[in-house]
């Protein structure tokens, strides 16, 4: 066990955990913010998608030792009042079914859209396509992406 | 007029419940957990005070509404739909109403609580609306009594009552306290359908708001004060047993807190609670990670207690053991020898399918805190009423005093019918004496079993010289349950037909996997009958249609599962709507329609090919599923079913050596993904006033026969062995 300072959506935060200690499970055991989901732990649903330094991560695979000085953005802290044009957008197409994956799929497609905020149908697919949705919202999903480029 | 008796079982419909509802969730209060209906902001205050009516309802001061939910929520969008019709008839503006997950309670919601089969707004159409119009009856008849008329001069709609040839008016949450307790008749007038302001709107998943924020909604998520985590590892074959492990040097790890063997085998289980490993090592302590690195560290001493079982194991012995013995289940019309003895031409089919897994995207999970006299189970389950009645056998206690709660579920697929992870929780905190959460890892999940049963059937049809088909031959096979519904469609259509379906033991268990049978029967009948078209020189759907009209018009044998004209119905309207017989240059069409769960769904797939590769474009579906009540929903649902058939069909399978699962996380097991998806899926439905079904599953058995047949035109190849992408017949396919 160890301490480690973090800041995890614009907040401070310290924790004491096993060093190798997936940054998934600091977030979800410690911290409470669990709209992080675990689907498989080796990186190959997207369930767990958070952005370190704004880039889309599997929160799964990067031990918290790795992270310290680094910015985390979960589900959560995406915006204040759930008024993120991805979030929005994923409501006006009603996409979920289950929901589970959602998190990951939102923190994916906001993380493309704030590199790429026009992509292409081809540019989306390569971004996510690491987002397993076991309900197959995809089709919502796409059009969501592309309403939320437009917002 | 529609007239609705309120007396169900020994007590009429006010009777309410004392234990809807709860703080189940972490950091619960009533304004956090309460998700408005409608993104819309309600035009009322949060309530001072609230008044039960009935077990589904509960009216604020400021004319807010509770509605309580009562089935389990796993996509399915129930819990938007379900209180959409209570609403309907309590006639109450949505934006207005609340919804919570309901507690078990089958009296007070008079109700099955369950999910699956695609039955739950089957099952509670009745209910659901009488709760809302006995609401209704209740406030009007306090309303009645107030102004001193009777009820019959008044009239309520959108939350308000009025005289109907006078000036008052008041509001439902005025009046709510005063309709507490009151007795309603014994007959209630219902709704017709032409005065339907809600059923039949588009309107938003009520979490919605909350799913796309991460609130803690599902059962991983939940937490309690001094809540323990445990982990489970169970034998990593079937045929094996756990006998002892290095239970010291595991309790000696950093961050558990124990480490032991659980048994959860129950006296007469019931085919729900199926099991292959009763028996499972159990560690607890207070972080996931550390039980992750302690699951690592195990050694496990196994025992055989029965064969190893493999793939070509279980190929050989549906070969074999294909018209051995007794069928399960069957049917025979006519002669089918004779006729195909005199037909001109003959065609016979082999189709296949493997084992698959559920993979819902969360895992397994549950809550439990057994006390010495009590027990309370959290999280999610498609059976409540099951496990709370299991876990009381387990514990050997009254089923009075445990208690089963649902989370939001991060999937069902039939995976969370069975018990036995509710169980395990619950003797595992038998066991710590303390309140524990029991999660499963991934490849925990995919290797526990409970699978999709794997498949052999073989379909025969002959013709005559007029292209007729007349004699239909359909038997197959499965372990450990056969494929073939006799008296599903084309029975009732052909005068000489026969039908079988057998089964073979395993040791592997298996379980209801969405549209359990008819995924695969759909596929394999669908597909056939494309190639029966093709060899009689006619258009797929005029020889279904063809079929269908000698089943309405004549039909063959006493009975059928199938009503024809609404099959034909769907077909119709998907002919229509993806005009089809226009030929567009690049786009390879395939068609196929199927009846289960209670409603018609047919489908029109387009492919075209990407690189030279196949890939599904856009996919037209027509559904009749009677009255439809959330068309958003419903909607979403049949595409979800249509992008769930085609992954399957394309992608899955679950293999065995030496009985192990050889596939235990996505690093292998392949899921439809984002880039394999259709980029557009219409849904069309057909208008009726039939009482409503389902759909959680009749959107998915079509797509795999439409995605067959479409791969045909497009690849000019017969797809029978599912996963169709697999290196021997579908190397060229997409993915």
């Amino acid at each position: 066990m160890a301490i480690f300072n973090l800041t995890i959506n614009g907040e401070k935060r310290e924790v004491d955990v096993d060093p190798d200690t997936p940054i998934l499970w600091v977030l979800r055991d410690e911290l409470d913010l669990v709209g992080t989901k675990f689907g498989c732990g080796v990186a190959m649903c997207g369930a767990c998608t958070i952005h370190l330094d704004g880039a889309a991560t599997r929160s799964c695979q990067v031990p918290v030792s790795a992270i310290e000085g680094k910015k985390i953005t979960t589900i959560e802290g995406l915006s204040e009042k759930g008024d993120h044009p991805v979030q929005k957008a994923w409501l006006e197409h009603d996409v979920a079914q289950c929901g589970y994956c959602q998190a990951g799929q939102i923190m994916s497609a906001s993380a493309l859209l704030d590199s790429n905020p026009n992509p292409s149908d081809e540019e989306i697919e390569v971004a996510m396509t690491g987002n397993i949705c076991r309900c197959g919202t995809y089709v919502r999903i796409k059009d969501a992406i592309k309403t939320a480029s437009k917002l | 007029m529609t007239l609705i008796k309120t007396k169900v079982g020994r007590r009429s419909f006010i009777k309410t419940s004392a234990a809807t509802g709860g703080g189940i969730l972490i950091g619960f209060n009533w304004l956090v957990s309460c998700t408005p209906a409608t993104e819309e902001e309600p035009t009322v205050a949060i309530p001072n005070e609230w008044f039960d009516i009935n077990g589904y309802i509960k009216i604020g001061d400021t004319g807010m509404v509770t509605i309580y939910s009562p089935n389990p929520e796993i996509g399915q969008n129930v819990m938007t739909s379900m209180p959409m019709i209570v609403a309907e008839e309590l006639d109450v503006p949505w934006k207005n109403v609340v919804v919570e997950q309901g507690s078990l309670d089958e009296d007070a919601f008079k109700n099955p609580q369950f999910a699956g089969g695609s039955l739950s707004i089957k099952l509670s159409w009745d209910a659901l609306r009488m709760a809302g119009a006995a609401g209704k009856r209740m406030l009007m008849e306090a309303a009645a009594k107030e102004w001193g008329v009777a009820v019959t001069d008044l009239t309520a709609s959108e939350g308000v009552i009025s005289e109907i040839n006078g000036e008052r008016t008041i509001e439902y949450g005025q009046i709510a306290s005063k309709a507490v307790g009151i007795e309603v008749p014994e007959e209630l007038e219902l709704k017709e359908p032409k005065d339907y302001k809600l059923i039949g709107t588009r309107q938003k998943n009520v979490e919605g708001p909350k799913i796309v924020t991460g609130k803690p909604l599902f059962g991983l998520d939940y937490k309690r004060e001094g809540m323990l985590l445990a982990m489970i590892e169970h034998p990593p074959a079937f045929g094996l047993k756990v006998v002892d492990f290095n239970t010291e040097e595991i309790k000696a790890m950093t961050g558990v807190k124990d480490a032991f063997i659980i048994d959860t085998t129950i006296p007469e289980p019931g085919g729900l609670g199926i099991n292959a490993f009763p028996q499972l090592v159990a560690i607890v302590g207070e972080s996931t990670w550390q039980l992750m690195k302690a699951k690592k560290a195990l050694k496990v001493n196994y025992e055989s207690v029965s064969e190893a079982e493999n793939s070509e194991m279980h190929a050989a012995k549906m070969e074999a053991d294909f018209e051995k013995g007794q069928a399960a289940t069957s049917r025979l019309d006519g002669d089918p020898d004779a006729a195909f003895a005199s037909a001109t031409k003959v065609i016979e089919r082999t189709y296949t399918a493997p084992f698959m897994a559920h993979n819902t995207l969360e895992p397994m999970n549950f809550f439990a805190n057994v006390t010495a006299d009590k027990a309370e189970l959290v999280g999610p389950t498609q059976t409540p009423k099951l496990l709370e009645e299991s876990v009381a056998k387990l514990l050997d206690m009254p089923a009075e005093n445990i208690t089963v709660d649902m989370t939001r579920q991060g999937g069902g697929f039939g995976r969370r019918l069975y018990t036995h992870f509710g169980l395990e929780a619950a003797a595992i905190s038998k066991k710590m004496g303390a309140p524990i959460k029991m999660i499963y890892t991934r490849e925990d999940d995919m290797s526990q079993g409970t699978y999709r049963p794997t498949y052999r059937s073989v379909y025969k049809a002959g013709l005559d010289e007029n292209n007729n088909l007349i004699a239909f031959s359909v038997k197959g096979i499965g372990i450990p349950e056969g494929p073939v519904f006799p008296n599903r469609f084309p029975a009732g259509s052909v005068d000489n037909y026969v039908a079988e379906s057998r089964g073979i033991e395993t040791n592997i268990s298996t379980g209801a996997w969405r549209a359990p049978r008819s995924h695969f029967t759909a596929g394999a009948e669908q597909s056939f009958l494309d190639e029966v078209a093709e060899l009689a020189g006619k258009d797929p759907i005029d020889l279904r249609l063809e079929l269908f009209e000698r089943a309405m018009k004549n039909p063959v044998g006493e009975e059928h599962e199938y009503e024809a004209e609404r099959y034909a119905g769907v077909l119709k309207l998907v002919k229509e709507k993806s005009n089809w017989g226009t030929e567009t240059p690049g786009v390879f069409r395939g068609v196929a329609a199927y009846f289960c769960h209670n409603s018609y769904v047919a489908q029109v797939m387009d492919m075209v090919l990407v690189d030279g590769k196949p890939k599904v474009k856009k996919v037209y579906c027509a559904v009749d599923c009677g009255i439809l009540i959330n068309r958003e929903g419903a909607e979403n649902i049949i595409q979800g079913g249509v992008v769930d058939g085609i992954g399957h069909a394309m992608y899955s399978e679950l293999k065995f050596e030496d009985g192990t699962p050889t596939h235990k996380n996505f690093t292998t097991y392949q899921l439809v993904r984002f880039n394999q998806a259709p980029a557009e899926i219409e849904v069309h439905f057909v208008e009726n006033e039939i009482a409503p079904t389902g759909l959680g599953e009749p959107g998915l058995p079509p797509a795999v026969g439409a995605l067959a047949n479409a791969l045909y035109k497009a690849t000019g190849t017969r797809y029978y062995h599912s996963p169709f992408s697999t290196a021997d017949q579908g190397s060229n396919l997409i993915g």
